[in-house]
């Protein structure tokens, strides 16, 4: 057997790489429950790859038969009604996890020097499946599919010039139609999926370069030759990451550890999930909204247009703004400033642990305000809310703008050398 | 063969004249040029396979209506290009109601090109008692709802009747005027029609400049 894997490695390096970025990865010892969202993510990736395959064994992306055929695999199908619904459920549950391991990264600093790129990778994956979800959601074809199609597409008329026949183009038509649903198809199970696959595995790369953050912001490389034997963690690491610097005792194997920490985390998860899948797949219109379940029809308006749950804080700013073009934007700004994170931040100091408590506020209140901002916008308009919105987008730009000013000189507490025991 | 390569070998190390790149780095950039040229040919197709078919272009193509059946108030509905296109028989309150509530209009006189310069008008029409529009919300694509009889007093004081945009709430009055204060930055598109003779409008094409 050794003898068949020593024939293996020497061809294609499987128990290097898996040491180097599993066995022997060294991960921070006092990584918290916070730290278990970026594995639930890689785990809903793989739901939705593989309930995605199979729900394209039965769906048929056609303007005259998509509705049907989704109805086809909730009814005759045996199991669709299943894969389906792991499939819908897994696409909110993604952004779940997504909103809460972005937050992570904002409270403990992990976009900070040297994790820019990371984050910026992170942002790209964050895009990359707003597209996919949204292109998704257009699939069945239904009232919602439809004019939530409407309203996302036609955001790219608003581009002086070139707008208008930028959005015939995307459409295919002159009107979204079996064309547009087509090509979203084709995006949504092929160019897309490969795009994220890639990107997390380049955002795995590079957070294996530059190692885990965790909950005190303090790094676990140390200069090469400047920690004493007894002070170096006695688990075996891999030479890539001990050649180059001395790891501190502050560090245990990411397997089984880390691996099995997790592993609590997605029992509690699926359990949670699975609660949601059988006893509420619709999330009372949240998760699959009513007027989806009537065919898309280009003649009748549905009486309130919101994207799912997801999109709602960058709708309320987007609805915030009187002018087309300037509302369009501020909504991609929005997006926009997120990327800029790591630069708007000059602080030095990661974790909000020993940063100022101004920044525990802000931090706070940007996620308040995040939150209000999506009930603005998944509920029906009304006059307060325009003001409302109003506020709340000064609010979620105010976040960086105060970031920025005092980052720079910022009252922080001390930072331990060492993780504390 | 082996001497003869050992022997340029050494004739290029003994031979201290500074190489002449001029060939080398021509044939660099022609080929790269002639290989850039190829990749934009290439990625036409891709491009272009995004644009309408010759079939969605054919469905674009006129809309015949008969109108001698509309009532005196009554919107009905056609389809051109896939989309809703309204035309309402107008009655003569109506007009009439359409000069008293211009200070509360964005564009009164209709001065950004939302219609043909035939329909630059204060009717916003070919004919007064007939609006043609595009059913469609100039913010974000919805189709907005006709009120009427004065249940568009509730969306606007003193206004009987209208149009109101469920999604974000932008309302346009019976020319298709966008009113202030509404997330719509325009006012409703008037397509290019004409009449073929009094009962019947073709969408789509206008009648040539005489």
């Amino acid at each position: 057997m050794s003898g068949f894997l020593a024939w293996i490695e020497e061809r294609i390096p499987m128990m290097r790489v898996a040491n180097m970025h599993a066995i022997q990865y060294p991960a921070p010892r006092n990584m918290n429950f916070w730290y278990v969202f970026g594995f639930l993510a890689t785990i809903v990736l793989v739901n939705q790859i593989v309930t995605g395959i199979w729900l394209t064994m039965s769906f048929e992306p056609s303007a005259e038969r998509a509705f049907a055929s989704v109805e086809y695999i909730m009814r005759e199908v045996d199991y669709g009604w299943i894969i389906r619904y792991m499939h819908s459920t897994g696409a909110s549950a993604f952004f779940i996890v997504v909103y809460m391991h972005m937050f992570r990264g904002m409270i403990y600093g992990s976009y900070q020097k040297p994790r820019e790129l990371l984050w910026v990778f992170g942002m790209f994956i964050y895009l990359a499946l707003m597209a996919e979800a949204f292109m998704g959601y257009v699939l069945p074809w239904g009232q919602m599919s439809y004019w939530g199609a409407q309203v996302i597409v036609s955001l790219f008329g608003a581009i002086p010039v070139i707008g208008p026949d930028l959005v015939i183009w995307i459409q295919g038509d002159y009107v979204i139609s079996g064309a547009t649903l087509n090509r979203f198809f084709a995006l949504h199970v092929i160019a897309l999926p490969l795009v994220i696959v890639i990107l997390v595995f380049l955002h795995i790369i590079a957070l294996h370069e530059v190692g885990s953050n965790n909950p005190d912001g303090v790094a676990i490389k140390h200069k090469k030759g400047s920690l004493p034997e007894s002070e170096k963690t006695p688990y075996k690491i891999h030479e890539y990451y001990t050649d180059k610097y001395d790891i501190a005792d502050d560090v245990v194997p990411f397997f089984p550890h880390i691996v099995l920490k997790d592993l609590v985390a997605f029992c509690i998860f699926l359990a949670g999930f699975t609660y949601v899948l059988f006893f509420a797949p619709e999330m009372g219109g949240k998760f699959l909204e009513h007027p989806n379940f009537e065919i898309a029809n280009p003649l009748k308006t549905p009486e309130h247009i919101f994207p799912v749950w997801y999109f709602t804080p960058f709708y309320a700013i987007l609805k915030a703004v009187p002018d087309k073009l300037l509302g369009v934007l501020t909504m991609f700004g929005a997006i926009a400033a997120l990327f800029a994170l790591p630069w708007l931040d000059r602080g030095r100091v990661r974790s909000w642990r020993y940063r100022s408590g101004l920044h525990k506020v802000n931090l706070i209140l940007f996620a308040i305000v995040f939150v209000f901002l999506g009930y603005l916008g998944g509920t029906p308009q009304e006059n307060w809310k325009i003001i409302a919105s109003q506020v709340a987008t000064v609010l979620y730009f105010g976040f960086f703008v105060a970031l920025f000013l005092y980052s720079k000189n910022e009252n922080t507490k001390p930072v331990p050398e060492r993780i504390p025991k | 063969m082996s001497n003869v390569s050992v022997d340029a070998k050494e004739s290029a190390q003994t031979d201290k004249q500074p190489q002449d790149n001029t060939r080398r780095r021509f044939l660099t950039v022609a080929t790269s040029v002639v290989g850039g040229v190829g990749v934009v040919g290439a990625a036409v197709p891709f491009v272009a396979s995004w644009n309408p078919s010759a079939k969605a272009k054919a469905a674009g193509a006129d809309v015949e209506v008969d109108i001698s059946a509309i009532e005196p108030g009554q919107l009905i509905r056609v389809m051109w290009r896939s989309k809703p296109v309204w035309i309402v028989r107008r009655t003569p309150e109506t007009l009439e109601a359409l000069s008293k509530h211009e200070d509360k209009l964005k564009d009164p006189n209709s001065e950004a090109e939302q219609q043909p310069a035939f329909a630059q008008n204060k009717y916003r029409s070919l004919k007064e008692e007939y609006l043609v529009l595009v059913g469609i919300c100039t913010h974000l694509g919805c189709s907005p709802q006709f009120l009427k009889n004065g249940a568009f007093e509730e969306i606007v004081e003193g206004v009987p009747e209208g149009f109101f945009c469920p999604c974000h709430g932008s309302k346009f009055d019976m020319a298709g005027r966008v009113f202030q204060n509404v997330p719509a930055p325009l006012n409703l598109v008037v397509p290019p029609y004409q009449f073929v003779d009094d009962n019947t409008i073709i969408i789509g094409s206008e009648a040539e400049v005489a």
